[in-house]
Parts: structure tokens; C-alpha cells; sequence
């Protein structure tokens, strides 16, 4: 790979971190309108929204919240250990990809459940149940390349260490940008109302 | 009319140049004779190169929707919908629209020279991301067969705009195809933006401060931030048409307790910031060619700069003045119609410094000055008539009549496509290492000029009658104006006509180009015409401001 437009190394990988903040900025403003159709509809359908969240699996994705919480964590400790040039970083970067792939899982199964319930809604609540698969939808594709993003670090790890982590330091921002995003998407599909139950 | 431009140096040389002037290689073919097989274009990772190639994309798409426009204009002359359909009407205003803006418009300036330009400019090797830069070409390419595909299948006939409930629920057309089509363009101007970004803050020349850099940098930097935060919004957007269309999920459904408005909302947060996109580069290529023509340093540059970041904040608080007459709260639209006249602050500070730097400069009028003139004009009178729009109460008369059309036509035809011809014109002997015939190129510029003045000005008026857009007939009365404008077309059409054919006659046959031919400041022309692959042979190192031409001759 060229990289004759750097001066030195250390410009090279400011390059990959801002590259990858502004690209992230681009996915926040590419989740927004889903955000903004789901604004409305809990504003304007409120009791619709209510009730298809009572339709969640709220233990599965509770675990699920968990899970990529840890994963976020397993993922920081990947790019510590590649900043200090310990070569651990490869056994946190192997976890980070199978809790991704857990949650996958779990998601999937839920999505298999679901698919009855779905059939069943009419109106504002197939408007709610829309928006949970689109946004979670989304969610999960991102996740995906993530893991394959991961996967394929965890591969070719022979070519990081102390002198060259940017590449591991730019997927780990991309992995806390989706471990984000679900931490807004648990309490808006999953805890509306819970408590009136 | 001054003297016409002979010889390798018009123009006195710099008595201090920012750096040492080089003398001119015996390698003539610069980045050009790096390879001459089709393989070695469509693999480069040159953003020379992959602005030639975005040229070459974005002029196929303008002659496609200029065939549009010549069409609609061709039905408009007379008042009986004899020529082509109602529905044949609605497809060519809606695949007009849509080509000129994605596939022309938004690429043109940001994709071509801000491509070539800005590792140029800030005295970089390349773009930060080079292999990103080559991937956004293929994107836009893929959006482009998506949309040409959709063209073929019979088109589609929502507007450029995809208004809901017509596009997801009544158009039989081929809606779906054509968002596929612009959802993917829009990634690539995503990735152009990023790139612009990232070398703009990692790639500079040593001592290139901020405030040293080019206001075309500044234009495109900016346009590049309103890419990054903009676009992603309206590949959501229309992402939501397609699942409402395909399996009706209600978001923008009032039977499932959507709301159409809030389609139209999500659409405007987009498309009004996306003027921005197509007019502030045209703004930077101005801002470079006016003070080299003049001989004189741009007046109130920082606020040239501060201008920009203006117009490009506010631009995005200022969409709700699309939608007036839409049925959104009043108040919302009494604070719109405030921030559309705070953005006119900014605007006017730009026109009034590219003024002020004409004051008493030596004055060439040149191909690219009669390009740039002729932008500051048509940007104004098309910014005033903005304005009128911006009023609320005018503007409940004036939505969706010619006035509009003509508004924006000022603003993206007389503005952005004359800059962008500018831009080509003033660069052209960077980037093809020829010089284009001047005599017939001040002619292209003056037929496009008066061709454009023709066919828009009558539009105004039309506008103000009352005459309503997008309908293929007319009441008789309105007739004289729309022959005017379908007459002001055809000149138009030869006028843009001319460039392709003496631009592709210079590459073979014109005069080779010195490295600055018109003793400009900027770093791009202390380098060799073409540059070499990796633009300069030396790093250069940047000690002063960037137009500090010297004081008249």
C-alpha cells in the first residue's frame, strides 16, 4: 500500500482517526432519520409504542445489552495491549468478535420469535414493530461488519504492535460507535412503560 | 477587452514568489504520461487522474440532463401540450432534476477540482485516502448505471424531490430503481467529503496555516462538512420511500399515523444545505479567479472565510422556508423566513468583497474572468430573488410558480455551472498541460452568458404572472415569455456545446502550457503543467498569505 501522502507515521495515523470520526459523524446523521420517524410516532401513537414494547423479549435483550457492553470493554483492552505492544491484544480482539457473534445470535432468535407476533399487528403498532426491525436491522448490519472487521484484524495480527495499532485503534472506535447505538435502542423498543406492568 | 493573452508569461512574474519558480521540465506529459492504457486510469490512485475521470463521468450526465432540459423547453414553445405527454413531461422535469443535481451539480466542483485542486493546493502528495478517493468514482459510477438503468426501464415521474404520499403510494414509475440509483451517488460524495477533510487538516505544507489557505480550500472544506452531516440524512430518507413503497411501513403514512410532512422535513434538512453544497465551491473557484484577474489580493479575506463557515452553518437551519405553504406551524415558518435572511448576510459580504477586490485592479477580462464576473452577477440577482422567497407572505403567491425556477436557476445555472466552466477554464492548462483558444473561449463564455440571462430572465416574469411549474401546457398569454426562454435555450445549448468541442481540440493541438500561464499565487501553479505524479519535486514550504499578487502594473 502506498502511503507516500504521509509525512511519518504519526501523521498517518491521525489521518485514520479523523478519517474515521468523520465517517462516524456521517452513520449518526444516517441513523437520524429512523430516530426522527421513531420521535414522532412515540410522540403522536404513544400508547401504540407502549404496548408493542410489552411485546419485547426484554430478557434476551437485557442480555444482549450485557454482552456488547462487554464486548466494548474486551474491544478498549484490544487496543491497549496493541498500544503497549503486548501481543494479547490478539485474545481480546477473538473475544470481541465472538461476543459480537453472541449478540448476533440472540438477536437473530428474537427476530425468529417475533416474526408471529408481527403478523398480528395492525396500524400504529405495526408502525412501532417497523421501526424496531429497520433500526435494530440496521443496528445488526453494522454489527456485522464489525465482527468481520474484527475478524479479519484477528487474523492478520502479525502486523500490528507497538510501531503500527492505528488500524485496531480506528476499528475499536467503530465498535463503541455500535455498542452506542444500541445502548439508545435498548430503552426505546425495550422499556416503554415497563413499570405499568 | 484587454490585450489577448500570446506567449508563455503574460503577465509580469512575481517579484517574490512564494517559491522558487522551477524551470519547466522536458517530461511535457506530467501525471498524464504515467500510463496511456484504459487499465491505467480505471486503477490509478492519482486524484489527478480520478478527477479526470470524475470529468469525464459528470459531462456525460450534464449532456444527459441538458437533453432533458431541451426537451421541455422544445414542448414550452408553444402552448398546446402538443410535443410530448403529460406523463413523458413529468418523467423529463424529474430525470432533469435528478441528474443535474446528484450526478452534476453536487460532484461538479467538490469531485473534479476539488479532487485535482486541493492536494495541490495545500502543497500534498496526494489525498489522505487515495484508494478511498478511487472507490467513490466506482460508487458514483454504480449510482449512475442504477439511474440510467431506471432511465431505460421508462423512467420515473415523481420530481426530483420524491414527495410523499405520491412517491410511495400512486407513481407507477420506477421509483425504487432511481433512489437505489442516488443512495449509492451519495456515498460517493460522502467519501469525497471525508477525504477533502482529512487532508485538509493532516496534509498541509509546512507554515500553510489556516489562515493562509485558499478560499477555494475554505469552500471546499466547508462543502465537504455539509457532505459528511447532510447527505447520510437523505440516503435514510429515501431508504424509508423504498421500504414504505415496497412493503408500506407507515412512517410517512397517515393511515399508520405517519406524516407526510415529516418526509418533507427529513428531505429539506437535506436538499437545503445541498444548495450549499453546489454553490459555496463555486464561491472558492471565484474567490481564486477574480484576484488573480485583478491583479489584487482579495479583499477582507478572513471574512471570505468567516463568510463560508457562515453560509454553511446557517444553512442548515434554514430548510422549513421549502415548505411554507405545507401546512407547518406558522411560528416554524416566521423563523425560518428570519434564518433564509440571516443567510443572506454572509452572501452579501461575499459579493460585496469580490467587488471591492475589482476596485482598482488591473483588470483582464479573460475567459475565466468573464466566467467568474458573469457568476458574481447571476449569484446576486438569483440571492435577491431568494429573498422574496424568504418572505413569507410573497411567497404563498410565488410557490411553485416560474419564480422559482428561475430563483434557482440563478443560483445553480447562473452560479455554480458558470463557476464550474470558470474553474475549468482557469485550471485547464494544469490539468491537460494545454492552453485553451482564448478568442473562442471569452465567446462560449459571453453566448452561455447572454443564452443564460435569455432563458431565465423571462421566467421571472412568467413566475410573477402566475404561470405554475412543472405543467407540459399553458394558457396562450404566457407564450411570448416561454418562446423567449425556449430561444435563450438553444443558445444556451450551443454555448456549452462550444467548450467540448475547442477544450477537446486544445488537448491535442494547443499551445503547451507554461507552469503559470496566468502568474497566479497559488501553490498548484509552482509546480509543472501537468504536475508530476506526486505534484511537487520538493515539499514546498509556505511563507505568506495566498494572494498577495503585487500591486497594479
Amino acid at each position: 500500500m502506498s502511503t507516500i501522502q504521509f509525512d511519518n507515521p504519526l501523521e498517518r495515523r491521525a489521518a485514520a482517526s479523523l478519517g474515521m470520526w468523520a465517517f462516524l459523524a456521517t452513520e449518526v446523521m444516517f441513523f437520524g432519520p429512523l430516530f426522527m420517524g421513531y420521535v414522532h410516532g412515540r410522540i403522536a401513537q404513544h400508547a401504540a409504542f407502549a404496548e408493542g414494547s410489552h411485546h419485547m423479549h426484554i430478557v434476551l435483550g437485557t442480555l444482549n445489552t450485557a454482552i456488547l457492553l462487554t464486548s466494548s470493554f474486551t474491544m478498549a483492552l484490544a487496543v491497549h495491549a496493541s498500544q503497549q505492544g503486548r501481543s494479547s491484544f490478539r485474545t481480546w480482539l477473538g473475544l470481541t468478535a465472538l461476543l459480537g457473534l453472541a449478540f448476533l445470535g440472540i438477536k437473530g432468535s428474537e427476530y425468529w420469535m417475533e416474526a408471529g407476533e408481527v403478523s398480528k399487528a395492525s396500524g400504529p403498532v405495526l408502525k412501532f414493530y417497523f421501526l424496531y426491525f429497520a433500526m435494530t436491522g440496521l443496528h445488526a448490519v453494522h454489527l456485522s461488519i464489525g465482527v468481520v472487521l474484527v475478524g479479519w484484524l484477528w487474523r492478520g495480527a502479525k502486523l500490528y504492535g507497538r510501531d503500527y495499532y492505528s488500524p485496531i485503534e480506528v476499528a475499536g472506535l467503530y465498535w463503541h460507535f455500535v455498542d452506542i447505538v444500541w445502548v439508545f435502542l435498548y430503552p426505546m423498543f425495550y422499556l416503554i412503560e415497563r413499570y405499568a406492568k | 477587452m484587454s490585450t489577448p493573452i500570446e506567449g508563455p508569461t503574460p503577465f509580469a512574474p512575481q517579484t517574490s514568489p512564494p517559491v522558487p519558480i522551477r524551470a519547466p521540465s522536458p517530461n511535457w506529459s506530467g501525471y498524464l504520461g504515467e500510463g496511456y492504457t484504459l487499465r491505467s486510469w480505471l486503477t490509478t490512485h492519482d486524484h489527478k487522474r480520478i478527477a479526470v475521470l470524475y470529468m469525464v463521468a459528470i459531462t456525460v450526465f450534464f449532456f444527459v440532463g441538458g437533453a432533458a432540459a431541451t426537451m421541455m423547453r422544445l414542448e414550452l414553445a408553444t402552448p398546446a401540450g402538443d410535443l410530448v405527454s403529460a406523463e413523458t413531461y413529468n418523467k423529463l422535469f424529474t430525470i432533469h432534476g435528478v441528474v443535474m443535481v446528484w450526478f452534476f451539480l453536487i460532484p461538479s466542483i467538490p469531485s473534479v477540482l476539488g479532487n485535482f485542486l486541493v492536494p495541490l493546493m495545500i502543497g500534498a502528495k496526494d489525498m489522505a485516502f487515495p484508494r478511498l478517493n478511487l472507490a467513490s468514482w466506482y460508487i458514483y459510477v454504480l449510482g449512475g448505471l442504477f439511474t440510467a438503468w431506471a432511465l431505460i426501464e421508462g423512467g420515473v415521474d415523481t420530481g426530483w424531490t420524491f414527495y410523499t404520499p405520491y412517491s410511495t403510494k400512486f407513481s407507477d414509475t420506477n421509483v425504487v430503481l432511481v433512489i437505489l440509483g442516488v443512495f449509492i451517488v451519495g456515498f460517493s460524495s460522502i467519501l469525497t467529503g471525508l477525504n477533502i477533510i482529512v487532508t485538509t487538516h493532516k496534509l498541509r505544507a509546512p507554515g500553510l496555516t489556516w489562515f493562509r489557505l485558499p478560499l477555494f480550500i475554505w469552500a471546499n472544506y466547508a462543502t465537504s462538512i455539509i457532505l459528511l452531516l447532510a447527505t447520510p440524512v437523505l440516503a435514510m430518507t429515501l431508504t424509508l420511500v423504498a421500504l414504505e413503497r415496497m412493503f408500506g411501513i407507515g412512517v410517512f403514512d397517515p393511515a399508520l399515523g405517519g406524516d407526510p410532512l415529516l418526509f418533507q422535513h427529513l428531505f429539506w434538512f437535506y436538499s437545503h444545505p445541498a444548495v450549499y453544497i453546489m454553490i459555496l465551491p463555486a464561491m472558492g473557484v471565484a474567490s481564486e479567479i477574480i484576484p488573480c484577474f485583478a491583479r489584487r489580493t482579495v479583499f477582507g479575506y478572513r471574512f471570505m472565510c468567516y463568510a463560508i463557515l457562515g453560509i454553511a452553518s446557517i444553512g442548515f437551519l434554514v430548510w422549513g422556508h421549502h415548505m411554507f405553504v405545507s401546512g407547518q406551524s406558522m411560528y416554524a415558518g416566521i423563523v425560518f423566513s428570519m434564518l433564509s435572511f440571516l443567510v443572506a448576510i454572509p452572501s452579501a459580504i461575499k459579493v460585496f468583497n469580490w467587488t471591492a477586490t475589482l476596485y482598482k485592479g488591473s483588470i483582464l477580462f479573460t475567459a475565466p474572468m468573464l466566467y467568474a464576473l458573469g457568476f458574481v452577477g447571476l449569484f446576486t440577482i438569483g440571492g435577491m430573488t431568494g429573498l422574496f422567497l424568504a418572505s413569507l407572505a410573497l411567497d404563498v403567491t410565488l410557490t411553485d410558480t416560474y419564480f422559482v425556477i428561475a430563483h434557482f436557476h440563478y443560483i445553480m445555472v447562473g452560479g455554480s455551472v458558470m463557476a464550474y466552466l470558470g474553474a475549468i477554464h482557469f485550471w485547464w492548462p494544469k490539468i491537460s498541460g494545454r492552453m485553451y483558444p482564448e478568442m473562442l473561449a471569452r465567446i462560449a463564455a459571453l453566448t452561455i452568458f447572454f443564452g443564460f440571462n435569455m432563458t431565465f430572465f423571462p421566467q421571472y416574469l412568467l413566475g410573477w404572472l402566475g404561470m405554475p411549474r412543472r405543467y407540459h401546457e399553458y394558457p396562450p398569454e404566457f407564450q411570448l415569455l416561454n418562446v423567449f426562454s425556449s430561444t435563450g435555450a438553444a443558445v444556451l445549448a450551443v454555448g456549452y456545446l462550444l467548450p467540448l468541442f475547442y477544450l477537446g481540440w486544445s488537448l491535442f493541438y494547443g499551445r503547451r502550457a507554461p507552469a503559470n500561464p496566468w502568474g497566479a499565487t497559488g501553490l498548484e501553479w509552482q509546480t509543472d503543467s501537468p504536475p508530476p505524479k506526486h505534484n511537487f519535486e520538493a515539499e514546498p514550504v509556505v511563507t505568506r498569505g495566498p494572494y498577495e499578487y503585487d500591486p497594479v502594473r
